[in-house]
């Protein structure tokens, strides 16, 4: 048999990256095309010109630009709450020793279990009572800490070696100094792991804020899309730009810190 | 505070070493929970107090504003002579065996690909993963205009080929199978990735041993690497169950549940229940069977996993 030029592997992985790439790509295109080359038959792949039209048309006719605030506001809010919280938390029950510890982090294992399905409706009616629904404190409150992150900030602690810890202890260090100028700058990788799964679970959740969201102006962008697609089926450029919208702060991201996505996916897969 | 304060100068005044243990014990106390309090009671509350509260409404008839009537275990018998449930489960069921075997076979075959030290494998990686960064919404718009009967892409690339047209997810037939591609498209990468993690923590040595010893490629993969992704796999079957069983977004922004309630999931069922009929003593009863569900198939397959030696918890 005749050797190919290249490796075989190129013939499995070549249309399986292809098939995972285009429609995104199909996506991006959409959005800048006009109207006549999406609807016209057989449909065009490559538009005949560019145009910002189904940007322009998603900022007038939704709220896009402010839906797409909320969700920076709710995904921060998400990420610096989960970053302090979890990661305090996590320190606690890794090293510090107290009465209640046990049993508290028993606690918190036992929620990983529970599926968030499960706590819609008391969560809602919580919130009614609070006066949470219809703000975007419903929207980020779920997100300020998580059974998750914290089993994750006290694994890493636990694999550090407690020397280091000591050493500042015996230099005059409080507890919150150890943890503050010690452990968290050894904490890089389980914070950016942290940060990476709070970004991409608060920006992307559409189940909640459609339960605990309907005035359309506090709206995140995943439900002003999905409700927008209810009432816009047949405009596909404004559709696809609002997916422009959505997905290519993650996308860009993605791309720009790809190491420690593939790192954290890694890690929370090994450790799980 | 003042206590925090005393507990601190005692531990450098020899004279007061009595109460001096019960004081630092206090300021232990209130240290370790100052760390570990704000999360804890920020899960707590917004998980095992709504889950047990979600427990106590699934006994009750209760619309969310009239008082609620208690009805014992009316709902869940009502669960199990309910049609659109039952046919709400078997949907979830089917798509459950579509996609975890699948997306864990393709994972597996992909990373085993992207393991190989060839060209462009960076190109392919970052392909392959994208998809699971966007988010469900955007992937459900984007695969109603792929898939859209009229002007979508997979009509054309079938009409190119000279195959039939489909209908796609306006078939009643073909929605369920048509959201199980879309999902694999968007969540094939995580399981690449994990895979691909697990695949370089093998030994090259061990590789390297067996070939030595005449073992061909595949022999190397069925006898060496395989066993090796055996904790992987039981991980990944979980994790790809559970996300399974709780299909909704993709649903919401494709099919809504259609054609003719095709693609009703049990998550779709219980937020139609709760939150569009108001039931919510009887959307909480579903969830609860959707978590004890949840709960059986995890343990089951972690104590299959054990039997059959896999050390994977």
């Amino acid at each position: 048999m005749r050797r190919l030029p290249f490796s075989p592997w190129h013939l499995l992985l070549m249309p399986l990256a292809l098939l995972f790439a285009l429609p995104l790509v199909q996506m991006v295109l959409t959005a800048f095309m006009p109207d006549g080359d999406i609807n016209r038959f057989p449909p065009r792949f490559i538009p005949t010109r560019l145009q910002l039209d189904g940007f322009i048309g998603l900022f007038n006719e939704s709220q896009a630009l402010r839906w797409l605030l909320n969700t920076v506001i709710v995904s921060a809010i998400a990420v610096i709450a989960h970053l302090v919280l979890c990661s305090m938390a996590g320190y606690g029950f890794a090293r510090l020793k107290f009465f209640g510890k046990n049993a508290g982090f028993l606690m918190i294992l036992a929620t990983i279990m529970i599926p968030a399905q499960l706590l819609m409706i008391p969560t809602y009616v919580m919130f009614t009572r609070l006066g949470l629904i219809d703000t975007l404190a419903a929207a980020f409150v779920p997100w300020l800490a998580s059974a998750f992150g914290i089993f994750l900030m006290r694994q890493f602690f636990l694999s550090l070696p407690a020397e280091l810890e000591d050493a500042a202890r015996i230099d005059g260090c409080n507890t919150f100094g150890v943890f503050w100028r010690v452990v968290l700058p050894l904490a890089k990788p389980a914070l950016a792991t942290l940060t990476v799964f709070t970004l991409l679970g608060s920006w992307n959740d559409l189940i909640w804020p459609l339960v605990a969201i309907s005035d359309e102006s506090i709206y995140t962008i995943q439900l002003g899309l999905a409700n927008f697609q209810g009432t816009r089926h047949t405009q596909w450029s404004l559709l696809m730009a609002g997916n422009v919208v959505a997905t290519m702060p993650l996308i860009i991201a993605f791309i720009v810190a790809q190491r420690q996505f593939v790192a954290t996916m890694t890690f929370s897969g090994l450790k799980g | 505070m003042s206590l925090l304060f005393a507990g601190r100068h005692q531990s450098a005044a020899p004279r007061a070493a009595i109460p001096s243990g019960r004081v630092r014990w206090l300021h232990r106390t209130l240290t370790g929970w100052g760390f570990a309090g704000p999360a804890t009671a920020l899960v707590v509350g917004l998980s095992i107090f709504p889950a047990v509260w979600a427990f106590l409404i699934s006994l009750q008839k209760w619309n969310g504003i009239a008082p609620a009537k208690p009805i014992g275990l009316l709902n869940y018998e009502f669960m199990a002579q309910d049609p659109d449930l039952l046919a709400a489960v078997r949907h979830t069921l089917v798509f459950t065996v579509l996609f975890v075997p699948s997306s864990i076979f393709l994972g597996m075959l992909v990373a085993v690909a992207l393991n190989r030290p060839i060209k462009l494998v960076g190109f392919y990686r970052t392909c392959i993963f994208i998809p699971f960064v966007a988010s469900a919404a955007a992937t459900g718009i984007l695969a109603s205009f792929v898939f859209n009967p009229q002007y979508g892409a997979a009509n054309s690339v079938l009409r190119a080929l000279g195959l039939p047209q489909q209908q796609f997810l306006e078939s009643q037939s073909q929605a369920l199978t048509v959201i199980c591609l879309i999902a694999l498209w968007g969540q094939v990468g995580f399981t690449v990735v994990v895979y691909l993690a697990a695949l370089q923590d093998i030994p090259k040595d061990v590789v390297e041993a067996a070939r030595m010893d005449g073992a061909n490629r595949w022999q190397v993969f069925r006898h060496v690497t395989l066993p090796a992704l055996g904790p992987v796999t039981v991980f990944t079957s979980i994790w790809q169950t559970i996300t399974a069983l709780q299909l909704f977004d993709l649903v919401f922004t494709t099919t809504r549940g259609g054609p003719l309630g095709a693609t009703q999931t049990i998550v779709y069922y219980v937020y139609t229940q709760a939150f569009k009929l108001t039931k919510f003593g009887y959307g909480s009863a579903v969830a609860y069977g959707l978590f004890a569900v949840t709960m059986l198939i995890t343990v089951g397959m972690i104590l299959y996993s054990r039997r059959s030696k896999i050390e994977a918890f």
